[in-house]
């Protein structure tokens, strides 16, 4: 027989429900749902600087769809439905911490104050990453799923090791947590007490794939508890419950307690890109239920409700998001400048003889006549 | 924030002794392997920001051996086991060196490594690419490989080809206990990320230690100087190449010149083509299969460079193009000494004559 430890309950998600702070018609959710406490409302200041992001957010969401339909950027995946998460994780992180992003999670990185532009280099095909990641913290989008989960876990560790306060989140999706990566992250974490949370974004699809055909536990959460880790199920169209989650997730690593795995409950409004066709393989009156549970509108009424939000500020918050959108559409307006000796810059600390013959080879043919020749 | 460490924030080593030369080196001939262990006690000495981790490298020392000791000396948060993941070992590597750590690891066997290949050519070779230079990852991924030591299956393979083929990681295998010590801590001072190959069969090889001071990373060594032939070996096969160099001196009559590659990527044309040049005929020696191997780069670069020196095509000597075999036909698919002698005698000498 198993003996489980004392602390196992802690480990557990409670109740099989997904915790919330404010439910989807924008009142107070029911408090008894969460005995233990573990979602703090967060204060009315920050309640209104997630609403203020996540339109910012959404409003970017829809210009850089809007882009890829005139051809300047190659492709978007939209993370429309998902700012809650987005915007709410984000928030919650301290300046000293790391945020480990997706290819689907470019409004994670804009929150996080890295400029658009910056952002958005990787989709318009300018360069794989545009920003410093050193800057804002931010490590380059990740393509090939869970992979980064295991820097994250990596960049905690070494922290630990060095004695920082510093914590790493991994923004992850319902497919990825199918890739080996997210359990050996997961179990690396765990193993070592990393400082480190993991927030799944269970929006339903992994491209075309259902939830369903991805796993058979019944939550993501669940998944945790193998790995001895502390994890919770929220709602993650709530930005309240978001945000409380992470920043409960960040204190604990920070203190020393371990990583943390967050699976939050939200969904993909859009396609998997731009380039997807969703028909194909879901049905609109899925698509309209999830709308009716919308993160912005939610929070718009909570705040509302209680007078610390008026039309004034919305006025205000809209504003900035047009005028986010219009930065981003003068900003990739501009043709693109590809230096080919780029091609060769940064392969090595320092170009080996053959890549600076083969630079020279290319600029050569670049300036028109020669053969190219390598040798 | 500056990603440049602070030393002072890194705990310091147990006290011991700051040794800047090889523990051996005044001890009389030692293993590779324990060339190895001593440039990896060094490294951890002089620089705090170095890490050893990987599979039982911790109290037991590695299966070779390699660490014995070195968790010991240096405490578990600089020298530790993982959970049994070679994915997680590189991925966290990546992550630490990405906060400013400096980890050495180890893959236990070369075909125990594949689990991390995505890792390796996804991220650990282009991150520095990735970032425009911002994010350099100074990794080095020590691989026991090769075979030659009765190893049953996945534990013999060469796997070198799969590394060389991915732009971004220098490739790096020595073929002696001295070169061991030296090309280590040299990789560990790299800022790029290396992968550092040992040749199984030659952990037990005996050598004077020299000393760190010697060439560059990158740089190839001729080994055994001659006049008629160029042998280009690397890793386990550097010490059949001598041994076949002696005995085509002895029975052939031809003086080999054998080349020493130490790092097979990037490439040391200077070195390895002036060779061939003056030798006016090369050979390419080695114990992975020859159809897409990288003997075929060296043929080809070599003929490209070389070509009005050639006398003959520059031929490969090589394992067969089957799986790495059972122990008991091992014998009959490592490139020997009489294979490359036959070689040597199709390399065109009758139009000498």
């Amino acid at each position: 027989m198993i003996t489980l430890p004392d602390h196992v309950a802690e480990l557990l998600p409670p109740g099989g429900a997904p915790l919330g702070l404010i439910a989807p018609d924008g009142t107070a959710a029911d408090p008894a749902a969460d005995p233990g406490g573990v979602l703090v409302m967060p204060p009315g200041q920050v309640l209104r600087e997630l609403l203020r992001q996540m339109i910012a957010g959404r409003r970017f969401d829809a210009q850089a769809t809007a882009l890829t339909r005139q051809g300047r950027l190659a492709v978007y995946p939209s993370s429309r439905g998902q700012e809650a998460c987005q915007v709410g994780a984000v928030l919650a992180l301290r300046e000293q911490d790391w945020l480990f992003p997706t290819y689907r999670d470019t409004v994670a990185v804009i929150t996080r104050s890295v400029a658009p532009p910056e952002a958005l280099s990787l989709l318009r095909g300018e360069w794989h990453c545009g920003y410093d990641p050193y800057q804002r913290n931010v490590a380059p989008q990740c393509t090939p799923l869970a992979t980064h989960a295991l820097h994250a876990v990596g960049l905690a560790h070494a922290a630990r090791v060095r004695r920082q306060d510093q914590v790493a989140l991994a923004l992850l999706g319902d497919g990825a947590t199918s890739e080996g990566d997210t359990h050996e992250a997961l179990n690396f974490a765990a193993v070592w007490r990393a400082p480190a949370v993991f927030l799944v974004q269970n929006n339903g699809y992994a491209i075309s794939v259902p939830l369903d055909k991805q796993t058979a536990a019944p939550a993501l959460a669940y998944k945790g508890v193998g790995y001895g880790m502390r994890s919770l199920l929220i709602d993650g169209n709530d930005a309240a419950a978001v945000y409380a989650a992470v920043s409960s997730a960040v204190t604990r690593a920070a203190a020393g307690h371990g990583p943390t795995l967050i699976e939050a409950l939200t969904y993909r409004i859009e396609a998997h890109t731009n380039a997807d066709d969703a028909t194909r393989y879901r049905d609109s009156a899925e698509v309209e239920a999830w709308l009716a549970r919308d993160p912005l509108r939610r929070l718009e009424t909570y705040l509302r409700d209680r007078e610390l939000l008026d039309d004034a500020d919305m006025a205000r918050f809209t504003a900035e998001a047009e005028q986010l959108a219009a930065g981003v559409r003068a900003a990739m307006n501009h043709d693109m400048t590809a230096d080919p000796a780029d091609l060769f810059a940064h392969v090595y600390a320092e170009p080996t003889p053959a890549l600076t013959a083969q630079r020279e080879s290319l600029l050569a043919e670049q300036a028109g006549g020669q053969d190219g020749s390598l040798t | 924030m500056s990603h440049v460490i602070d030393r002072a924030a890194v705990p310091p080593a147990r006290p011991a002794p700051a040794v800047r030369e090889p523990a051996g080196r005044d001890a009389g001939p030692v293993t590779m392997a324990a060339a190895l262990t001593a440039a990896l006690a060094d490294a951890l000495a002089s620089d705090p920001r170095v890490l050893v981790f990987g599979e039982d490298v911790g109290p037991l020392g590695g299966v070779f051996r390699v660490t014995d000791g070195l968790a010991a000396r240096f405490g578990e948060d600089r020298v530790f086991d993982t959970p049994l993941a070679e994915s997680g070992i590189i991925g966290t590597a990546i992550g630490m060196a990405m906060n400013g750590l400096r980890p050495v690891v180890e893959m236990q066997f070369d075909a125990f490594a594949y689990p991390a290949f995505e890792q390796v050519t996804s991220h650990l070779a282009k991150l520095r690419n990735r970032t425009r230079g911002r994010i350099g990852l100074p990794v080095v991924v020590r691989v026991p490989f090769g075979g030659g030591v009765g190893g049953v299956e996945h534990h013999s393979d060469s796997s070198e080809a799969y590394y060389v083929h991915t732009a971004g990681l220098r490739v790096v295998t020595p073929g002696t206990a001295s070169d061991a010590y030296r090309l280590l801590r040299q990789s560990i001072e790299c800022p790029d990320p290396v992968i550092f190959l040992e040749p199984k069969r030659r952990y037990w090889s005996r050598e004077q230690l020299q000393g760190a001071a010697g060439p560059a990373l990158g740089q190839a060594l001729i080994r055994r100087p001659g006049t008629d032939v160029t042998l280009i070996a690397y890793g386990g096969t550097v010490a059949t190449a001598l041994e076949a160099a002696e005995a085509a001196a002895a029975e052939q009559g031809r003086d080999v010149e054998v080349v020493d590659l130490r790092s097979l990527s990037p490439f040391d044309d200077a070195t390895v083509a002036g060779s061939v040049r003056r030798t006016g005929r090369a050979l390419v020696l080695h114990e992975a299969a020859g159809f897409g191997g990288y003997g075929a780069e060296v043929a080809s670069r070599l003929t490209e460079q070389c070509f009005h020196y050639l006398e003959a095509p520059i031929l490969r000597v090589t394992g067969f193009d089957v799986p790495y075999p059972p122990p008991a036909l091992e014998q009959y698919h490592l490139p020997g000494v009489d294979r490359i002698l036959d070689a040597i005698a199709r390399l065109q000498w009758d139009d000498n004559a």
